[in-house]
């Protein structure tokens, strides 16, 4: 039973969380391109630009938290939010916009999201430095251990806080998104706008507010996806760095363009990460004496070695790609 | 004084002029058809008039106020609705968010309209909840015209309502745009299925190389010898 444990331990709940991160930021990038068509790579910053005003936050305030008994991170995250929303509509306006009034190709304004991407990466280097940091200050992260019941397992399920705080929201977050895209006269003017614009702007939506909207909502995702790996991990300046490719990889693999598609997507790309890199032979290990005797268990039976897990996301973009070419959901054609 | 008056109108992309000085009136109790060849300008013009297209000379007016240049969400709210000719509904949304996308700049009266466009168009009633993508070409059509008509429009524009569509389901669409203009909306459409259009028009405006040739009523240009032998095919 010790092994079952391990296995949910490492690698269902390992799974979750990146499936999360993945999936929350994909959302993002697959909400832009939807309504501008473009694949904005600074999305990955925008997260950690969020994660780092919360840290900030947390550093001014460390004990305001504790009066509500929550960690103070999570009290700064809606600030964060906010934050991460006007620096989005911020880079809209100044760098994006001017490009979509001239009528230019999608690429252009994918080359100046990359542009962005570096400005930001230089930007916050410079006021917090390149080592890594705990958002938690002056408090510590709760651990949670279960026992199982009886003498199933000797080894707890282990649980931190911010894991269940990152799958409580990721859930809110889909329900909430799915409710706003259906539900509201502003989610389905989103959903018109990513159907087809030029219809929209003849109908008389205010696509100028549709585009503002959509800043915000990917600002409030990216700083929320960014918090919440930071406080799992710990915040580094190249944070977004590692997330960039299988976040876009999820989206793709959703399909382009579809909300769904991408939760769908970075859940798959999450545990298809942590599946490959998981060390099978500790799943192997009670069922030995099947074996005929020469047959000996490798230490290490994982699929991938861990520093090639960023190959895994691509692996299973182009096996997708194979079978369904506009991802798992129809995704958007340009 | 004419719900739309457009004079001497200039205008295309870039700079270039495709339009060199177009002459339109059109009253509430008009349907207005343009016919002419191929880049003769009729869709240039029609986008002109709701904007979409920059008018650098002469001058449009609705109900005598100058509208050049302004936005199309801005049209709407004065009252004019446009289909365009292809790519006129949401494809991935059902077919009354469609409808409710029409009624976007007067959410307090989407229920309203909706029974009323359900009524007009009882077979979108029946597929309320289907993507309008799934629909078949002339129920496509119905849901473009419905979308049109959420906001009440007192001017209608449509881009060639019947390409594509099948000889029966064009007489099915000629008739709704007559009921509509019966209910006192103006309509101004470019139709390259010219006499059958010219046939419910009462006026008809036959433009060349961006400018008019002939302006008269549909049943006169329909007899005019010159009309019929170069631009209705004998």
């Amino acid at each position: 039973m010790n092994e079952l444990v391990f296995f949910i331990n490492k690698a269902l709940i390992s799974g979750a969380v990146a499936g999360s991160i993945y999936a929350i930021g994909a959302v993002g990038v697959t909400l832009v391109f939807s309504i501008m068509r473009f694949a904005h790579f600074a999305h990955a910053d925008q997260m950690t630009f969020g994660a780092l005003i919360v840290f900030f936050l947390t550093a001014l305030f460390p004990g305001a938290g504790a009066a509500l008994g929550i960690p103070t991170p999570l009290l700064m995250l809606p600030l964060a939010m906010l934050a991460t929303s006007v620096l989005a509509i911020g880079i809209d306006k100044a760098f994006y916009k001017p490009l979509r009034e001239h009528g230019v190709k999608p690429i252009v304004i994918v080359i100046a999201s990359l542009g962005v991407t570096l400005m930001l990466q230089g930007i916050i280097r410079l006021f917090a430095g390149t080592s890594s940091r705990s958002l938690y200050i002056e408090e510590s992260k709760a651990i949670f251990r279960l026992d199982l019941p009886g003498d199933l397992a000797s080894r707890p399920l282990v649980i931190t806080e911010p894991q269940i705080l990152l799958i409580v929201f990721t859930i809110l977050a889909v329900f909430g998104l799915h409710l706003f895209l259906n539900r509201t006269r502003m989610g389905k003017a989103m959903r018109a706008m990513s159907d087809n614009p030029d219809l929209a702007r003849v109908s008389g939506i205010d696509t100028n507010k549709v585009v503002m909207v959509t800043w915000v909502l990917a600002g409030c995702l990216a700083a929320a996806a960014g918090t919440f790996l930071s406080l799992d991990v710990s915040l580094s300046p190249d944070l977004s760095f590692f997330l960039l490719l299988p976040i876009f990889a999820a989206a793709i693999v959703g399909g382009v363009g579809h909300p769904y598609g991408a939760i769908a997507g970075g859940f798959l790309v999450g545990y298809a990460e942590t599946l490959s890199v998981f060390n099978w032979s500790v799943l192997l290990r009670p069922i030995n004496h099947w074996f005929p005797e020469w047959m000996e268990i490798p230490r290490n039976l994982s699929l991938v070695g861990t520093e090639y897990k960023i190959v895994v996301p691509f692996f299973i973009l182009v096996v997708v790609l194979i079978w369904r070419p506009t991802g798992i959901f129809k995704g958007k054609v340009i | 004084m004419s719900l739309l008056n457009a004079t001497q109108v200039e205008g295309g992309y870039g700079g270039m002029n495709i339009l060199k000085g177009v002459d339109m009136a059109i009253d509430k109790e008009d349907i207005g058809v343009i016919v002419g060849p191929n880049g003769a300008g009729k869709s240039t013009m029609l986008k002109a008039i709701f904007g979409l297209v920059e008018v650098n000379g002469g001058d449009i007016q609705l109900r005598g106020q100058s509208i050049a240049n302004l936005a199309p969400n801005k049209l709407v709210e004065l009252g004019m609705g446009f289909i365009p000719q292809e790519k006129n509904i949401f494809p991935s949304m059902t077919v009354e968010e469609n409808l409710e996308m029409g009624a976007y700049i007067k959410p307090q009266e989407t229920a309203r309209m909706l029974e009323k466009i359900y009524g007009f168009f009882p077979p979108l009633k029946e597929k309320r909840k289907q993507p309008a993508g799934e629909l078949s070409g002339g129920q496509r059509q119905m849901v473009a015209m419905g979308r049109a008509l959420m906001t009440e429009p007192t001017l209608l524009l449509l881009d060639e309502p019947t390409a594509g569509l099948s000889p029966l389901y064009m007489q099915e669409i000629f008739d709704r745009i007559v009921e509509i203009n019966k209910a006192g909306v103006g309509v101004l459409m470019v139709e390259q299925n010219a006499k059958q259009a010219l046939e419910i028009a009462t006026k008809g405006f036959v433009l060349a190389s961006g400018q008019n040739l002939y302006t008269d009523s549909g049943h006169n240009l329909l007899n005019d010898p010159e009309v019929a032998k170069s631009f209705l095919g004998g």
